[in-house]
């Protein structure tokens, strides 16, 4: 080969790069965030069926967004009880934030910038 | 014809994924193909690497459009015609990072009768918006691919989502990786001249690309799946524990499907200009053929006979008739 060294160097470093997942992760057992207790065809708040909440909870608080901030409608009926909707008031009130969402976020890579003003630590743990 | 073809190839890689993960073979498409496909990338990948290093370089090309190093007082263009290992290090530097061969690609013009030039950035442009931004979707995945996430992929995503549009968050890489891919395509449709030379072998990528692109983009905002089941399975391919969640979604195996094509092509096509650019001679050779022998590899040997050893040979005969010789003895 000509120039053996340097192209050989090259690949070592590229084979390094592309199979960088595969050596980080090695042994590695991985933990589920979260198991669905519920049934998922029961319906979830917002009219959504809980097995789907995962992939669509985040389009619920777009559309509870708009609905408040343009339509002034700040509540919610759900199995009898008033729910008002909002993040910090709403969801909040059922599930908690480090533990529920934020294991599920942490685990997906995902970082809502809702929390931003949404929720401050200095309102202590919801 | 070419662009006909490699569109309906694309097309039935995405029946074929759709029909699979229809018919539950998310074994096949989940795992066994995407691995398989890893292997190919990586083994053609070596193997045409090596191919290309075993070929010798008969010349030393110096195909460069600056001065090359000369007198002292001529202006040397260090960077466009480099005569040192760094210099070159500079300007595969900027042909990588800055596609600095694109940017002064031309225009052609007849006026008056007479041919005429002009700067024509679009498809620089085009291809570095192109490149950069599937580099950095590239990276953005290996949230699917690492436990804890990095602190650095994360902010990756937060920047590419600075504007904070919609749920989830507008990716801007992904749309400018969509719209860029186009224009690359529509370029080759509607340009007459590229449109003479282009192959299938030119419109299969773009076509793939742009299907992957699409899938990716329909998957994130318009039909959801169940991000934490596909990084259930994706965590698994990467610690060899595979699993295979039911009820990711279909979309999935046909965004994963087109992947493990693209990256078992990958090796076999004109992609390969990732590990072809750090190895084209007229970029990576210094020019200083005047200042250092470049011998061609397989030249024979030739067997020499220097002035001295003939001086040697012929000395007396040389002095008897009156030649002048360079050593008395
Ligand atoms: C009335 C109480 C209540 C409210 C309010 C509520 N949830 Fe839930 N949510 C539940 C229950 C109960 C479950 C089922 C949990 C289980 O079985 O593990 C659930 C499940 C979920 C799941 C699926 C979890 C999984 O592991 O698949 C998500 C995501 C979710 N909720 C998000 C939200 C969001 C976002 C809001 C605010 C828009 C919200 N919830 C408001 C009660 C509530
Ligand atoms: C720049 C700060 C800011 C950010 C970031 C932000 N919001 Fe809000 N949000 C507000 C303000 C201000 C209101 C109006 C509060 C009111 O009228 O009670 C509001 C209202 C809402 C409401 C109505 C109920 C409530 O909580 O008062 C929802 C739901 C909501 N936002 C969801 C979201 C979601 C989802 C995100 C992330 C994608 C988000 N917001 C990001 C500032 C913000
Ligand atoms: C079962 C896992 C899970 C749980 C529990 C969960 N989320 Fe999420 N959430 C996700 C995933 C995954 C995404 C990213 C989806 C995507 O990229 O398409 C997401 C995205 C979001 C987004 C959009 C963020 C963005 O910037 O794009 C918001 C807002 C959000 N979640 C709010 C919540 C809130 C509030 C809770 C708790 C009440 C919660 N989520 C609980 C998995 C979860």
């Amino acid at each position: 080969m000509y120039n053996g060294g340097k192209i050989i160097a090259g690949l070592i470093i590229f084979i390094a790069l592309v199979t960088f997942p595969f050596y980080t992760n090695m042994g590695k057992t991985i933990e589920k965030p979260a198991d669905l207790a519920a049934a998922p065809d029961e319906l979830h708040i917002g009219d959504l069926p809980i097995g789907q909440m995962r992939a669509e909870h985040m389009m619920l608080l777009d559309k509870w967004r708009d609905e408040v901030v343009r339509g002034g409608q700040r509540y919610i009926t759900y199995d009898g009880d008033e729910y008002e909707k909002s993040i910090q008031n709403g969801c909040l009130a059922c599930h908690s934030k480090q533990e529920f969402c934020g294991k599920c976020h942490n685990f997906a890579g995902v970082n809502p910038y809702c929390w931003n003003c949404h929720y401050s630590e200095e309102e202590g743990l919801l | 014809m070419g662009m006909i073809f490699s569109l309906v190839a694309v097309i039935v890689l995405v029946a074929i994924a759709f029909m699979g993960a229809k018919q539950n073979l998310l074994g096949l498409f989940g795992v066994a193909i995407p691995y398989l496909a890893v292997l190919v990338f990586i083994a053609g990948f070596i193997r045409k690497v090596i191919k290309w290093g075993q070929s010798p370089v008969p010349f030393h090309i110096p195909t460069t459009c600056g001065q090359q190093k000369s007198l002292p007082w001529i202006k040397h263009s260090s960077l466009d015609n480099p005569s040192t290992t760094l210099g070159v290090v500079g300007r595969m530097a900027l042909e990588v990072l800055l596609f600095r061969s694109l940017f002064r690609n031309l225009k052609t013009d007849m006026s008056d009768g007479r041919a005429v030039y002009g700067s024509n950035k679009w498809l620089w442009l085009g291809s570095i918006a192109f490149h950069v931004t599937f580099v950095v979707v590239f990276i953005r995945h290996l949230r699917f691919f690492m436990e804890p996430v990095p602190t650095w992929v994360n902010a990756i995503d937060a920047a590419d989502g600075f504007l904070q549009v919609g749920v989830p968050h507008l990716l801007i890489t992904g749309v400018v990786l969509l719209a860029a891919a186009t224009y690359l395509l529509l370029r080759r449709i509607f340009n007459a001249q590229v449109k003479y030379i282009s192959l299938p072998a030119d419109y299969f990528p773009l076509f793939l690309i742009i299907g992957i692109a699409v899938s990716g983009i329909l998957m994130r905002y318009f039909i959801k799946v169940d991000i934490i089941k596909v990084k259930e399975l994706t965590m698994g391919l990467a610690t060899f524990h595979t699993t295979v969640p039911d009820g990711i979604g279909v979309i999935f195996f046909v965004h994963l499907f087109l992947i493990s094509v693209f990256f078992a092509y990958f090796p076999f096509s004109k992609l390969m200009h990732l590990g072809g650019v750090f190895l084209s001679p007229t970029r990576n050779l210094a020019n200083n053929s005047r200042a250092v022998r470049h011998v061609n590899p397989w030249n024979p040997k030739v067997k020499l006979h220097t002035y001295e050893e003939y001086e040697d040979e012929f000395r007396e005969v040389m002095k008897s008739e009156g030649i002048p010789v360079e050593k008395e003895s």
